[in-house]
């Protein structure tokens, strides 16, 4: 078990190297000028331009800049950005804990909506209840995010008044909850149909049947044999919806304004600040390896049948 | 058994330490109080600055704003785009090649430090020289000497221009490599403020908290979020604050802060996002402001590209006479913009009247002068622009226009973001026009007209040359007054109506929405609001 936890944790190593190269040559090979840029449409200066490339390396070769990245990243540098000057790990550490608290939100809303749902209408396959959720996921899966964005900030700002429009301290939890609703709204139907599937299909299984002519409690046979066994693959999915959560919230976040990484991210890309880019999305990585790690582990707690050695 | 005991251990102490170090990052900086507003202080959707805070490094409109709060020059300019002098006594010449400049006496930066020819004078060679990476050192190119700070290559050799000398504590004087006429229109840019002595051993420092000798003191910049300054008491100049202060609020985009402008959130967005143009009116009544500024939209040919090679003019006229103007402002961008009459606007000075009819929508007029110059290449023309600027309706609406008009084929060019777009201007791979303007670095015709036409300038990169419209700059340049360089000018333009250079399309507005918590809300000549003159009910 351990070793198992240890070759997964040394086999993120040869994929953070890889990724950060991978990144680091799209942002290289991306057209525009960072450096330029700056100046807009206004008279470029040469002369400064040549200056202010060569104050931040970006006049060397692409191998050479790759390996002053990895140098300064080893030793906790994960770069400055181009324009403000900022270290960008000022930038990530701001950004990160306003999306870590986002997702979480969402996350937790995602499971705990997700699955009662998928629970209710998976015990009552096919009936008037069963229909109802999956018209309800149907819609969540159609409608685009932006759009169920605004109807929320039309409906909750502007008719009932409970909420400010956009959020107005990224850092306050309670103003959250609408983002993180709208952003888990897609999750949140996935997961509730994935429920219900298998939680009809196991209800056809020996092992209920069994559980059942045992004379165990009903909340028994639903809530440890039938829930448990269901989970799996809602546990799979939810596993690599922590990442997309967290990288794609750039629309959410910005309907609400909420200065998280993907508000971060892309700003990064439209000012092609690469270090930028790279270091958030290197970190979206390790997120994604770590959820998977731990979805892994889930599997053996779900079904005792699944080891590892 | 046991093996799966203890996964089940390790995978709950894992999601419990994920979520113990998400709790713990949240708190740290959770202890922050909540945005509010203090009393009597104005707030306006202003996004973080892109650059520290330093007057020769800031060219983008957010930091121009915390800037232009923060300092104030020799001279300013009103709303109505007047000059007038702020922390000088006089700035005069008689040969308009040496400038004499009288301070007035008493000011101070915000630390107390008087304000003296030395803060002006080394603030200059500091921001020009080359080894400190300014943006707008290019602003100090006239000034004798700035070759030696500001070489084409390699390092500087000196670290003082020659053409700046102290007189004495609040006298100086500017010499220039040739004489500028329009020199002191040029000094109204917040790039010519002075810095104090602090600056220079800590740039760094006072890039993000600066002090400045203008209307507003710093109070603090927090990131992504805001950046707040207060009225100063000790400010000498007649634009006192008629606030308390003012908060420059972080947004990621104007859709969000419209949406809190309407639910009093927020007092002022200094622009509405084109999702909310056709609802200002009716959300905002008479607090939806459309004050046109100096800036203009056109499209630029590329005269080295096959559909404008050797191009006859009478095309280009055509062309631009196909373009119905006034119903494309009106429907597609919602009357948030001028048709243009001139190649610049109308608050501009030197501008003047055309008498030409080649702004005007006449479709069979224009299919007439396409014929007489010989048509274009392949029947068919296309606008370059950026798709993450909002250009994309109005590019359509054009060409569509254009298209019904002449039988010309017309279609959009889109590249993805702004810096792609300026690559393929400076690589020359525009296919035939695109997307051209300039707002106004002050509001003179000089401006407008040699920055884009003369066949030196870095901006023209259409590639225009034209003999006859540089000598007519040169001698505008040549003039000692400015009157006689505005005349020069404007005979320039008379004759670039006929050599069309570029397309005008329109001149822009600021479109401005604010609650009734605030008043007398002014737009200057670039389109900012005048923050000063806002006041608190």
């Amino acid at each position: 078990m351990g070793r198992y936890v240890a070759r997964r944790l040394l086999q993120m190593i040869p994929v953070f190297i890889g990724s950060t190269l991978l990144i680091f040559c799209m942002m290289y090979v991306l057209p525009g000028d960072p450096v330029r840029a700056l100046w807009g449409e206004q008279s470029a200066d040469p002369a400064q331009i040549a200056a202010l490339k060569h104050q931040l390396g970006l006049d060397l070769p692409l191998w050479h800049q790759y390996w002053n990245y990895l140098t300064g990243l080893f030793q906790g540098d994960f770069g400055t950005q181009i324009a403000s000057q900022r270290p960008v790990a000022d930038v990530i550490a701001q950004a990160f804990p306003v999306t870590l608290r986002l997702t979480i939100f969402a996350f937790v809303f995602t499971v705990v909506a997700g699955v009662l749902l998928g629970l209710i209408a998976g015990l009552r396959a096919d009936k008037a209840l069963d229909r109802v959720v999956l018209f309800f996921t149907l819609l969540l899966i159609s409608v685009p995010s932006f759009v169920l964005g605004f109807l929320f900030q039309y409906l909750f700002a502007f008719k009932l008044g409970w909420v400010t429009p956009t959020v107005q301290d990224s850092e306050a939890w309670g103003q959250l909850l609408l983002p993180a609703i709208v952003l888990a709204g897609l999750s949140l139907a996935y997961v509730t149909r994935l429920t219900r599937t298998s939680v009809a299909e196991n209800l056809r299984a020996d092992y209920i049947r069994t559980a059942v002519a045992k004379g165990l409690p009903h909340r028994r046979v639903v809530g440890v044999h039938l829930l448990r066994n269901s989970l799996i693959p809602v546990v799979t999915f939810l596993g690599t919806d922590v990442g997309s959560l967290m990288a794609g919230a750039v629309v959410t976040e910005g309907i609400f304004n909420v200065q998280g990484i993907g508000n971060a991210i892309f700003e990064a890309l439209n000012r092609r600040e690469g270090s930028t880019v790279v270091g958030i999305v290197t970190l979206i990585v390790i997120v994604y390896l770590v959820a998977s790690l731990i979805v892994d582990l889930l599997y053996a707690v779900l079904d005792p049948r699944i080891r590892y050695a | 058994m046991r093996g799966s005991r203890s996964v089940k251990w390790a995978a709950l102490a894992a999601t419990v330490a994920m979520a113990a170090t998400a709790c713990g990052g949240g708190s740290g900086s959770g202890g922050s109080s909540a945005a509010g507003k203090p009393e009597g202080y104005v707030s306006i959707n202003v996004n973080e600055p892109q650059k520290p805070l330093v007057p020769g490094n800031t060219n983008e409109t957010q930091g121009a704003y915390a800037i232009n709060s923060l300092f104030t020059g020799l001279v300013k300019y009103t709303p109505e785009g007047k000059l007038e002098n702020a922390n000088a006594e006089s700035v005069t010449s008689k040969d308009s090649k040496t400038w004499t400049v009288k301070l007035k006496k008493g000011w101070k930066f915000h630390n107390g430090e008087d304000v003296t020819s030395d803060s002006y004078i080394d603030a200059w060679n500091w921001y020009a020289n080359i080894a400190n990476n300014q943006q707008n050192s290019y602003w100090f190119s006239d000034i004798k000497g700035y070759d030696d700070v500001h070489p084409e290559k390699g390092k500087a050799k000196k670290d003082a221009m020659s053409g700046l000398k102290k007189v004495d504590d609040h006298t100086f004087t500017i010499e220039l490599t040739h004489p500028v006429s329009y020199f002191k229109e040029k000094l109204g840019y917040y790039t010519w403020t002075p810095l104090p002595k602090g600056f220079f051993k800590d740039p760094k420092g006072y890039g993000q908290k600066p002090v400045g000798n203008g209307p507003y003191e710093f109070e603090k910049w927090t990131h992504k979020k805001l950046v707040q300054v207060k009225a100063w008491k000790g400010y000498k100049g007649d634009n006192k604050p008629k606030n308390k202060g003012v908060q420059f609020k972080a947004y990621s985009g104007y859709e969000a802060s419209y949406q809190d402008v309407l639910s009093k959130n927020l007092d002022i967005s200094p622009q509405v996002a084109p999702k909310d143009l056709a609802k200002r009116k009716s959300d905002f009544g008479d607090r939806a402001l459309d004050e046109p500024f100096a800036a203009t939209q056109q499209i630029t040919p590329a005269f080295y590209s096959k559909s404008f090679k050797d191009v006859d003019p009478k095309v280009l006229q055509g062309l631009s006479m196909a373009i119905d103007r006034k119903s494309i402002t009106k429907t597609v961008l919602q009357g948030s913009r001028v048709p243009a009459t001139g190649f610049m606007p109308e608050m501009v000075k030197g501008y003047q009247k055309l008498d030409t009819d080649i702004f005007d929508y006449n479709p069979s007029k224009a299919k007439k002068l396409i014929k007489e110059g010989g048509g274009v290449p392949g029947n068919k023309v296309a606008i370059q622009f950026n798709a993450d600027g909002g250009h994309k309706e109005w590019v359509t609406a054009v060409c569509a226009s254009i298209r019904k008009a002449t039988g010309v084929e017309c279609v959009g060019d889109s590249k993805p973001d702004f810096q792609t777009e300026l690559d393929a201007r400076d690589a020359k791979q525009v296919k035939s026009f695109y997307r051209g303007g300039w707002v106004a670095d002050y509001p003179l015709n000089v401006n407008f007209l040699k920055e884009l036409f003369d066949s030196k300038a870095q901006a023209n990169y259409g590639g225009f040359k034209d003999p006859k419209i540089d000598e007519l700059f040169r001698k505008g340049d040549k003039a000692t007054d400015l009157d006689a360089t505005v005349k020069d000018y404007q005979a320039a333009e008379r004759e670039l109506v006929k050599k069309m250079p570029s397309i005008p399309l329109w001149d822009y507005a600021a479109n401005v929405v604010h609650t009734d918590a605030v008043d007398n809300v002014k737009i200057d000549f670039r389109g900012d609001v005048v923050m000063t003159d806002v006041t608190v009910k």
